[in-house]
């Protein structure tokens, strides 16, 4: 895909987000309600009008070939970036989810594991190093100095005794 | 006197152990994360934020305002030592500490880098002494009226001076205050936009989450695809009779710190302005008050003296309307004013009469962290050089995770962390496509005061829009907005009609 493509395919998509805020934003008042002001619902529809408007002033642009983006035929994302975006985008999502199952330090452990092992070709040493000391490291950072529970999901009764040491 | 009096107890409250420790503590991350390419101190503002939580407020905001000085001394490091930028910040240090570095003259630059960082946050933060209390006593005259004159003002400097695509950067604004309404309607107490009935969105958008999506998730993805290169880094060799050298030689650049200074601190003030055009700006002047001009590029030590002079006098004059009007003068502060309302304080005039403590703490710091960061700059930069070395591999991950327990930590909600992630590659897209980001942020802090500050108008004037053209001050401020909207518009249909005549001339340059 062009960058010239990408900008077009960006203002249209983003044109649809500014509508669907309008039309989400019309579930309070829009209008004026006497003696009080603007509705609930007045700011973001506004709002989101004016961003539909520059959406369309950019899809203007874009085909007069205004800006800098609609003259380009560069591709928008060359091969490499593609990959690299998609593994980190890939394993941040993955991180997330097994967050939701395993737990957030388990999560965290394989997600070290995978990126400096098999993204950055690093030593099995510093990867082990580095995903077992993060996880413990936010453990003691988070749960004992900051009181704050980070989620565990299904992991949870691994660390009753851990709870034990610190409370 | 006065001023002097509440001065010292900022001294006294600074110098506390514990602010102190989290001072120097906060100088070193900032040099740090000043010093990794990609990352600035806007990054490791919005990444720390989180943990500061831990500790009260006064503690929070030096931590993390020593965070902001180091980032601005450590991005003058990975100019020098690698030819690349540690922040946008550090561009216009490239231009000549590159050069010194590949001629064996690396230390020369570092200590006129930092010297130059002292000078400027040193006259800065006495400029900030001198004009913040009169500024905060003059705004509390403020009414809602002109409250909302003054955000408007500060948007418009964005749309004006940001230099981006007009209409991108009106829709980044739009987009942050939109994302800003998500939640409860503050008046009515109605749920507003509500995305698919998902809980999560009761809570709000918290500008954490925007702000960590772009400068965390985002800024790594984007170092990702521009990092792609070798990077080498240049040697230094420090002995005490080169730094002497190097002290000797800054004697020349003496006028070129002091204007760099007063430059910077004074387009640090303006909000969009802040400290990468402040450097930018002071090379441009040392050069052209240069008796050498021909110099400059090759390896002038005045080159890298005079826009890191400018970008610490810079990040200071930003914190000057964030303290006297709670408006954010940089993206980083716009973090830090984000984190005084979570923290429960209010930001704006009243911080003065309230919150003396917190002020003045804050002030007191600032001479503090400048003296601590020259001092643990200077020690330090083999330490920081070799860090430098590391692989992106390792630090990508790791930022990452901090991205997302940091997001996590505020609401406890994962919800918020996936929207981390979401934000942090639409926005990262929407950068490729050169949709200014800093403004979103920007917005999306401001947007729960602008919008208070224009329905409790309207309110107490039962619905007359006029209220605002009708007193005086909204009036000035409100036609200083439209005049720095204007102004761009009508320069840029003034450009297009020359290059319409002149016609087939070369393409404008992306920036």
């Amino acid at each position: 895909m062009t960058t010239r493509t990408a900008e077009l395919l960006m203002a249209i998509l983003m044109g649809l987000l500014s509508v669907g805020l309008m039309w989400k934003s019309t579930e309070l008042e829009i209008g004026w309600i006497p003696d009080r002001g603007p509705g609930g619902g007045a700011w973001p529809f506004w709002l989101s009008a004016v961003m539909l408007l520059c959406c369309l002033v950019t899809v203007y642009r874009w085909w007069r070939r205004a800006t800098p983006q609609s003259r380009s035929d560069v591709e928008f994302m060359d091969r490499n970036t593609r990959r690299i975006n998609f593994i980190t985008v890939g394993s941040l999502v993955a991180l997330l989810g097994l967050t939701h199952v395993i737990g957030i330090y388990f999560a965290i452990f394989l997600f070290l594991l995978f990126y400096i092992r098999f993204v950055g070709r690093h030593s099995w040493l510093l990867t082990g190093t580095l995903s077992v000391a993060t996880p413990i490291f936010l453990f003691f950072f988070f749960e004992a100095l900051l009181k704050i529970l980070l989620p565990k999901g299904y992991s949870e009764p691994l660390f009753y005794p851990l709870y034990r040491i610190i409370y | 006197m006065e001023i002097f009096d509440a001065l010292m107890q900022g001294f006294a409250t600074a110098v506390t152990p514990q602010n102190l420790l989290l001072m120097m503590l906060g100088c070193v991350i900032g040099l740090f994360v000043g010093a990794m390419p990609g990352l600035g101190s806007v990054n490791g503002v919005a990444i720390l934020l989180p943990v500061t939580f831990l500790v009260p407020p006064t503690g929070a905001i030096i931590f993390l305002a020593a965070v902001y000085y180091g980032a601005m001394y450590g991005g003058a490091i990975s100019s020098i030592m690698l030819g690349i930028p540690g922040a946008s910040t550090a561009v216009a240090t490239v231009f000549d500490g590159r050069p010194l570095a590949m001629q064996g003259k690396a230390d020369w630059a570092l200590v006129a880098a930092a010297v130059g960082s002292f000078v400027g946050g040193t006259i800065s933060v006495i400029l900030f002494t001198l004009f913040a209390p009169p500024l905060a006593d003059f705004a509390l005259k403020f009414g809602p009226q002109e409250e909302f004159a003054l955000m408007m003002l500060a948007f418009a400097t964005f749309i004006g001076l940001g230099g981006d695509d007009i209409p991108k950067t009106i829709f980044s604004i739009a987009l942050g205050l939109v994302f800003a309404a998500v939640g409860l309607d503050e008046i009515s107490g109605q749920p507003r936009l509500i995305f698919f009935d998902i809980p999560g969105f009761y809570h709000g958008i918290n500008f954490l989450v925007l702000a960590i999506g772009i400068y965390g998730i985002g800024e790594i993805l984007w170092t990702l695809e521009t990092s792609q290169g070798d990077v080498r880094v240049s040697q230094a060799s420090f002995t005490a009779s080169r730094i002497l050298d190097a002290f000797k030689r800054l004697k020349s650049s003496t006028v070129s710190i002091i204007s760099s200074s007063f430059l910077g601190y004074f387009v640090g003030i303006l909000p969009a302005a802040g400290a990468t055009p402040a450097s930018l700006m002071a090379y441009g002047v040392a050069k052209t008050m240069s008796k050498d001009p021909d110099s400059f590029g090759k390896g002038n030590i005045t080159g890298v003296a005079a826009p890191e002079t400018a970008n610490n006098a810079a990040s200071t004059g930003s914190m000057l309307p964030m303290i006297t009007l709670g408006i954010p003068g940089s993206p980083t502060t716009a973090i830090l004013l984000g984190g005084m309302i979570i923290w429960g304080l209010r930001p704006g005039p009243l911080l003065f009469v309230n919150h003396p403590e917190f002020v003045w703490g804050l002030i007191g710091s600032l001479y503090m962290a400048n003296l601590f960061t020259v001092i643990i700059n200077i020690a330090f930069i083999p330490l920081f050089v070799s860090v430098l070395k590391l692989s992106f591999t390792i630090l990508a991950p790791i930022i990452f995770v901090l991205c997302i327990v940091g997001g996590y930590a505020p609401t406890q909600d994962l919800h918020d962390v996936w929207l981390i992630v979401i934000f942090g590659v639409v926005f990262y897209l929407l950068r490729k496509l050169n949709y200014p980001v800093a403004p979103a942020v920007l917005a999306i802090v401001l947007g729960p005061l602008t919008e208070r500050a224009l329905r409790q108008s309207l309110v107490a004037e039962q619905g007359n829009v006029a209220t605002f053209v009708e007193r005086p001050l909204s009036a000035i401020i409100l036609v200083l907005a439209v005049l720095l909207i204007v102004l761009p518009v009508i320069k840029m249909t003034k450009h297009k009609k020359k290059s319409a005549a002149a016609d087939d001339g070369p393409e404008a340059d992306e920036s």
